[in-house]
């Protein structure tokens, strides 16, 4: 805002024209803060790191993922092997790379998911309270009263073992949350005085929630959806390991600590790449998400 | 008026404030220089950002550092620089010899505590009071600001009472220690005008009894012209003019000022007698870049080309009454008195 | 009372209760916030609505626009009582009726550039309007209320207080409203800039022929600004008149209170009004009843002159 004592200055016309440019929105100046933060950047770097992984995983890896080499077998890392093999003679690192696929594709999907259906109930209950409200708020604590790991593993179960059935009863667990965040969000915002205004020119109320309330409460959501990745991630590979998600012989960073349980021992490789993995995908998510949340301004006032 | 023979009791010296920001530093104080005697009732006037506050409550170590930081100059308070002592001495001067009373009553008095415990307080911090003593003397505060069955009332808490009421309490705190000066900033602002009135009316009842000094800081002249016996105009981080209240009032020498005093709407002006309403063009500039000379004068229609580049010293106004200061470069008087005859 | 001939808007017993809850969730009692008040707005003219926090003067705005709807009363404006109009017809009504809001902060959707915002009620109202008809209402818009049009692009976090109300009063006057509540729009303003506001409002009113009610505790402002003036006092009308009348001639002791309360920006008249002050008596309880008419135009609760 260093302009604005030109702004100021007579009120009407600046002695001195400003060159048009783009005007720095606030959503603009939020991500300006958040490349300011280190910590917020090395979680975004890693986070586009290991989502480059998954997307070329079939160029970056060297060998097939589920291809057997009987012959190198739980072999400790070499220049063949950098991260090893398996009992069944998997190449780690490559089981690894394609693992992010899994992992993140994971994280991901259920979280837009529970996004997609948190987002709109959030809306309805907030906005438009009474019935509705009790209605959805009361579902949603009673969802709530679960843990979301033991919710999801009993999604999980009922609706059988496969990454898509695990990606969905993830996010069903997750979208409580943000129906609750959503609410609560929506409505501080519906008590600020500009909502009024817009109910002042005539706004109808689907305009007001859509237009006047909803880019106000992206960022928030966005924090949470961030932060929710890295426990969608852990929840990814606790489904998986215990056999609940990715089927073998298809890889994902849980599924091969299952494995590898067996063979702490003999081949701790095994464990501590994908271990490692998932230590490193939830710490980016989360200092990505903290970033994000320390960047959040909504209220700029001078 | 009070007669101006008093002693010397706070001696503010260049006094600098800035606050480090993301654009830059905010220099929100710059070179603020002035003196206040004992039972003087200093009025400070300007509008937000002109550093009226944020002086007085730098001066007392009442700002977060960071981002703020004094950027020069000293405080002399009975002849201790303020600005040299360590937190723990300032710490007795606050609340002791100085009293103050803000804007928000409802925020500055804590929800969840009784309002004898509140007073109490600075009783046993400053004065070493034991228990029954400090309760007796809360007792008495509570009466001399006026609040009915100040016994019954000790131990209710801040929201049963009223918004007049809490700043009558504020107040009472302020001077529990028996201050040698009252610092009121905006203390009647968020209050209604017939409640301003009281609390008015009660400072300088209180004055009197107890023989303090005030430094009433409010953005409104009219508050200070009938309490007030210098008054202080400050505008971005300056003091433009300072004076005796009724040669200030009726013989101002900066143009800011005469443009305050005339763009207030005369209460006692009928219909017939309307004219438009006098503006100040523009805006306050913006303090990370402060402009190089007289902060007004790019709203001032009297400012030479001298005021753009050069800061006017705080100096006695010619002809006006003797301690009647002012920043300008230009002869408003004289000014003014040319534009009449044309 | 209806003293005008064609009035513009006409306020009847318009009531606004709100019930009070027993701590176990219970019907309790009612808080009565504005009880029974009538007024009358002419063509063109600026009712000013004057008393302290609580006095109920903000709710009255709010229920005349039906941002809050009264409990009870009828709000007659152009031919239709708004109190009974349907949820859409009063969105559609909402081109003629307009409020500029006292926080300039507050009233601007941070996340709106404030050209967009500006160019809201076209959008509502005018759905057919071409792009670039639009951006050019929007630019004279700002013109006119002494903002570089350029700024349009720009986001409210960039601007002052008194740009952001300028702002807020070229949303206001876009559609070319008869009919702006004004709730004290320049409580947040710094001094030097409110005469700018004010100056703005009444060149708006001469341009547009805009009617005002103005809600304000600033009874200078009120007296500059307003025709006529009404006196609220615990969410009743205690007064209203001409704003000569009240001002020069206060007939409620309520009303001559508040006035006495103003402090005046000269030392010696000051002073004198401080000492008198003092001696001021306290206000009595009862000092309510239905409006009487005292002089032409000249309503006092109670009715009679209760001067001493």
């Amino acid at each position: 805002m260093s302009d604005l004592g030109l702004i100021e200055n007579g009120v009407g016309l600046p002695a001195a024209a400003p060159a048009l440019r783009v005007e720095p929105s606030p959503t603009r100046e939020f991500w300006g803060r958040l490349a300011a933060r280190r910590s917020a950047m090395v979680g975004l770097v890693i986070v586009v790191a290991l989502m480059a992984m998954a997307v070329f995983a079939d160029w970056i890896a060297p060998y097939d993922p589920i291809a057997t080499d009987w012959g190198a077998i739980r072999s400790a890392p070499s220049l063949a092997h950098p991260f090893g093999t398996d009992e069944v003679g998997h190449d780690v690192l490559s089981r690894i790379v394609f693992g992010a696929r899994a992992s993140l594709g994971a994280g991901l999907t259920s979280v837009a998911l529970a996004v997609a259906l948190g987002l709109p109930f959030g809306l309805i209950a907030g906005y438009a309270g009474g019935f509705l409200d009790l209605l959805i708020m009361r579902l949603t604590d009673a969802l709530l009263a679960i843990p979301f790991l033991i919710l999801a593993i009993a999604l999980a179960a009922f609706l059988g073992p496969s990454l898509t059935n695990a990606m969905v009863a993830i996010g069903l667990s997750a979208t409580s949350t943000f129906v609750r965040l959503t609410r609560a969000q929506v409505q501080a915002v519906a008590a600020e005085e500009f909502i009024e205004a817009a109910r002042a020119v005539g706004n109808p109320p689907w305009r007001i929630a859509l237009r006047h309330i909803l880019p106000n409460i992206v960022p928030a959501i966005l924090v949470q959806a961030t932060l929710t990745i890295a426990a969608a991630i852990i929840a990814e590979a606790s489904l998986s390991f215990l056999g609940l998600g990715q089927q073998p012989p298809d890889p994902s960073w849980g599924s091969m600590l299952n494995v590898a349980k067996n063979f702490l021992e003999q081949a701790p490789w095994m464990a501590i790449w994908p271990g490692a993995s998932i230590f490193l995908a939830v710490l980016a998510f989360n200092l990505l998400g903290d970033g994000l949340r320390d960047a959040l301004d909504p209220r700029q006032r001078t | 008026m009070a007669e101006m023979s008093g002693e010397t009791l706070l001696d503010v010296r260049d006094l600098g404030v800035a606050f480090d920001g993301e654009g830059g530093a905010v220099h929100a104080v710059n070179g603020v220089s002035y003196t206040l005697r004992e039972g003087e009732t200093l009025g400070i006037v300007g509008e937000s950002g002109s550093g009226k506050s944020v002086h007085v409550l730098a001066m007392l170590g009442l700002i977060p550092r960071p981002p703020g930081r004094i950027t020069g100059g000293r405080v002399l308070f009975e002849g201790r620089d303020l600005l040299a002592l360590p937190e723990r001495e300032l710490r007795k001067v606050r609340g002791g010899k100085i009293g103050f009373v803000f804007q928000d009553p409802m925020s500055s008095l804590n929800p969840g505590m009784t309002v004898a415990a509140q007073i109490v307080e600075p009783l046993r911090i400053h004065l070493g009071l034991d228990g029954r003593a400090a309760r007796l003397r809360a007792r008495e505060l509570l009466d001399l600001v006026r609040i009915p069955d100040a016994a019954a009332r000790l131990d209710q808490y801040p929201h049963e009472f009223s918004g007049g009421q809490r700043q009558r309490v504020m107040i009472a705190m302020g001077l529990s220690c028996r201050p040698k000066l009252l610092i009121a900033d905006e203390a009647t602002t968020a209050l209604d005008v017939t409640v301003q009135a009281e609390i008015i009316a009660l400072v300088q009842e209180l004055k009197r009894e107890i023989g303090m000094a005030v430094i009433w800081i409010t953005h409104d002249l009219g508050v200070v012209a009938g309490i007030a016996d210098t008054v202080q105009v400050m505008y971005a981080g300056r003091i433009l003019e300072r004076g005796p209240v009724d040669s200030l009032f009726s013989d101002p020498r900066s143009a800011y000022t005469l443009g305050l005093l005339r763009s207030l709407p005369d209460l006692s002006r009928g219909r017939a007698g309307r004219r438009r309403l006098h503006q100040i063009e523009g805006a306050p500039p913006d303090m990370r870049d402060p402009p190089p000379g007289d902060p007004f004068a790019a709203r001032n229609a009297y400012a030479t080309p001298r005021c753009r580049r050069e800061p006017p010293p705080l100096e006695q106004a010619p002809g006006a009454a003797p301690g009647h200061l002012v920043a300008a470069w230009y002869d408003l008087p004289a000014l003014r008195a040319a534009e009449e005859a044309a | 009372m209806t003293p005008a001939p064609y009035p513009l808007l006409s306020v009847r017993n318009l009531s606004k209760h709100y019930p009070l809850r027993t701590w176990w969730g219970g019907r309790g009692s009612v808080f009565r916030a504005v009880e029974d008040v009538s007024f009358d707005i002419r063509p063109g003219e600026t009712l000013g609505l004057v008393g302290e926090s609580g006095s109920g003067k903000s709710t009255i705005g709010r229920a005349v626009t039906m941002l809050n709807p009264p409990t009870s009363g009828t709000v007659a404006f152009e031919g239709a009582d708004l109190a009974r109009l349907p949820a859409r017809e009063m969105r559609r009504m909402r081109a003629r009726i307009q409020t500029v809001f006292q926080d300039p902060y507050g009233a601007l959707n941070p996340r709106m550039s404030v050209g967009e915002y500006v160019a809201e009620p076209f959008r509502l109202h005018r759905p057919t309007m071409a792009r670039a008809e639009r951006r050019d209402e929007v630019e004279g818009l700002f013109a006119r209320v002494g903002l570089d049009p350029r700024f349009a692009r720009r986001y409210p976090h960039q601007f002052s207080g008194g740009q952001r109300q300028r702002i807020c009063i070229a949303r206001a006057i876009a559609l070319k409203p008869s009919f702006i509540v004004a709730d004290e729009p320049i409580a947040a303003l710094d001094v030097s800039i409110q005469a700018q506001v004010v100056n703005l409002l009444q060149d708006l009113q001469d341009e547009l022929g805009i009617s005002y009610l103005f809600i304000s505790h600033d009874l200078r402002m009120v007296r500059y600004l307003c025709q006529r003036v009404a006196v609220l006092w615990r969410g009743r009308i205690v007064e209203l008149a001409e704003a000569d009348a009240l001002y020069d001639d206060p007939r409620h002791p309520y009303t001559r209170r508040l006035l006495g309360a103003v402090p005046v920006p000269n030392p010696v008249a000051e002073r004198a009004r401080l000492r008198a002050a003092a001696g001021m008596p306290p206000m009595s309880p009862d000092a309510g009843g239905a409006l009487v008419e005292v002089a032409p135009g000249h309503w006092v609760a109670g009715g009679a002159d209760s001067r001493v």
